[in-house]
């Protein structure tokens, strides 16, 4: 993979910005160029839009699959968390132990190192949850 | 639109198979439906190949004109084309043969489904066939497709108060039946319990939960029915509908992960389509890629109330014998999964049982099919509904 792959996405991975429809108000994440509400009412007036990082778990699972990026820290818990600015978002769950996990449970997105490409190779940073 | 119908059908059987290539299995699935058809090459105007990964797995693409190439028909100069739409790439391609003959511009046409997993390691398969949901927003933080489908199995067992156990019955019967198929991976029979004791993969869902790594191929002929009188075939089935839909690529998109718009969308237009509704349907082939996957489906194909499919199979739906058998290949679990070959195949299977030829499996006298073929998390659903003629 190219190091802009990853720079790209900066923004969106380190700081939750998405975007926000300015004819109907919804927010979404990742950002949209389109909304699929308003179509062309939306089209090049799409607004960046920083989420708030707090929300509740929608879903969980823990992982015990040999993940090749992941499979040093399985098992790991990935969660579907429905953000308090509305989308919702998949991401791993970390500082708690799987048994403790409950759905609705309160949460925040928080900066994390999310995988290494290779011992020399590109590190991966982006967001996690933890319980609130 | 032109009447369509099935005449030839062939199969490899699906599993590892450690001998083959990529081009000898869908070879053998070709040259079996155009033998089952008793037509000759120069007869097919046309291929569609659905596959999915073929650039991944085995490093080799541009595999409409491979399959054109080892099928002898190179030399005739026909388009062969390779269609990916993920999980339901096999649907897929028989989507776009079916409109080409529907539309006139072919008359008769080759459909094939490939897929050589065991080209790579098991680690390298799960990373390549996770591929069909969001790369950047769902695989890049660590989620796969079983664990998406865990997800799913999770908020469903809560909002419909479902037991863990109600959702192992879904293996538990796509086995019952593969048991029963010469062409199927699995021939072992499975209890509730064996399901939930298996390996977990992504909690609640264990192994047995989930699909196997398979190999296999599979390839129908369609053609027009002034075609198929002409050449005189004993068993004409037709293409009642086909219907594809897409949704959200990533589940966290949707507004509800607990059933497929994408599903509930395609199988509205197919009963439109072949102007029929759910209790008319004799049997059905669906997507039980993960058991959540074939339980949810069948709720959105209408056949059972949301959060009920569980109850119905506990109460002996889904059988040979039952009002409406249930994957009586083995689906997706036991007959197996070869991806790109997997939406071709449940129309063999249909085509097998609406002959009268499937044997120990066989649906009693059944007079039409319903095949469901799903992408991804349910980014996408494709359904057929076929009917015997005569």
């Amino acid at each position: 993979m190219t190091i802009p792959r990853f720079w790209r996405e900066f923004e969106h991975r380190y700081r939750l910005v998405g975007t926000k429809c300015p004819s109907c108000g919804r927010v979404y994440f990742p950002p949209r160029d389109v909304c699929p509400y308003c179509h062309r009412e939306s089209v090049g007036k799409m607004k960046k839009y920083e989420l708030k990082p707090t929300g509740k778990i929608y879903s969980y699972t823990v992982v015990h699959q040999d993940v090749p990026d992941f499979k040093f820290i399985k098992p790991y818990i990935m969660v579907l968390v429905e953000m308090d600015d509305g989308p919702k978002i998949t991401g791993q769950l970390t500082d708690i132990e799987p048994e403790e996990v409950k759905i609705g449970m309160p949460v925040k997105a928080v900066f994390r190192r999310i995988r290494e490409e290779s011992a020399s190779g590109i590190i991966e940073y982006g967001y996690k949850f933890v319980p609130l | 639109m032109r009447d369509v119908v099935i005449v030839g059908v062939g199969q490899t059987k699906y599993g590892e198979h450690w001998e083959k290539s990529l081009r000898s299995l869908v070879v053998e699935a070709g040259l079996r439906a155009i033998e089952d058809a008793g037509i000759y090459s120069k007869d097919i105007e046309a291929i569609y190949g659905g596959n999915m990964s073929a650039g991944s797995t085995t490093f080799q693409d541009h595999i409409g004109p491979l399959i054109a190439d080892f099928t002898g028909l190179a030399i005739n100069k026909i388009p062969a084309l390779r269609i990916e739409n993920g999980s339901a790439s096999g649907a897929a391609a028989f989507h776009e043969g079916f409109a080409a003959v529907a539309s006139g511009l072919y008359d008769t046409v080759l459909v094939g489904g490939v897929e050589k997993l065991t080209d790579v390691s098991m680690e390298e398969v799960t990373e390549v066939l996770s591929g069909e949901v969001d790369r950047e927003w769902e695989l890049f933080n660590g989620a796969t497709l079983a664990s998406l489908a865990a997800l799913i199995a999770r908020r469903y067992m809560l909002d419909y108060n479902v037991k863990r156990e109600q959702i192992a019955l879904m293996p538990v019967l796509s086995h019952k039946h593969g048991s029963l198929n010469p062409y199927a991976q699995f021939k072992n029979t499975l209890k509730v319990e064996d399901v939930l004791n298996s390996t977990m993969v992504a909690d609640p869902l264990t192994m047995l939960d989930c699909a196997p790594v398979s190999d296999g191929a599979s390839a129908v002929i369609l053609t027009t029915i002034e075609n198929a009188k002409k050449w005189k075939k004993d068993s004409i089935v037709k293409v009642k509908a086909s219907s594809v839909a897409s949704d959200y690529i990533a589940l966290q998109s949707r507004e509800n992960i607990t059933r497929f718009d994408s599903v509930i969308e395609a199988s509205r237009k197919a009963y439109k389509m072949a102007k029929l509704e759910p209790k008319d349907i004799s049997f059905v082939e669906i997507h039980d890629a993960y058991s959540i996957f074939g339980l949810i489906s069948l709720e959105d194909l209408g056949f059972f109330e949301k959060g009920k499919a569980g109850k119905y199979l506990e109460e002996g739906y889904g059988n040979l014998d039952s009002k409406l058998p249930i994957n009586p290949s083995g689906g997706l679990k036991a007959k197996g999964h070869p991806v790109g070959a997997t939406g071709v195949g449940q129309i063999v299977e249909s085509i097998l049982q609406l002959r009268k030829e499937a044997e120990k499996r066989q649906v009693s006298d059944p007079k039409n099919a319903l095949t469901l073929n799903m992408g991804g998390s349910g980014g996408s659903a494709i359904v057929h509904i076929l009917e015997v003629v005569k």
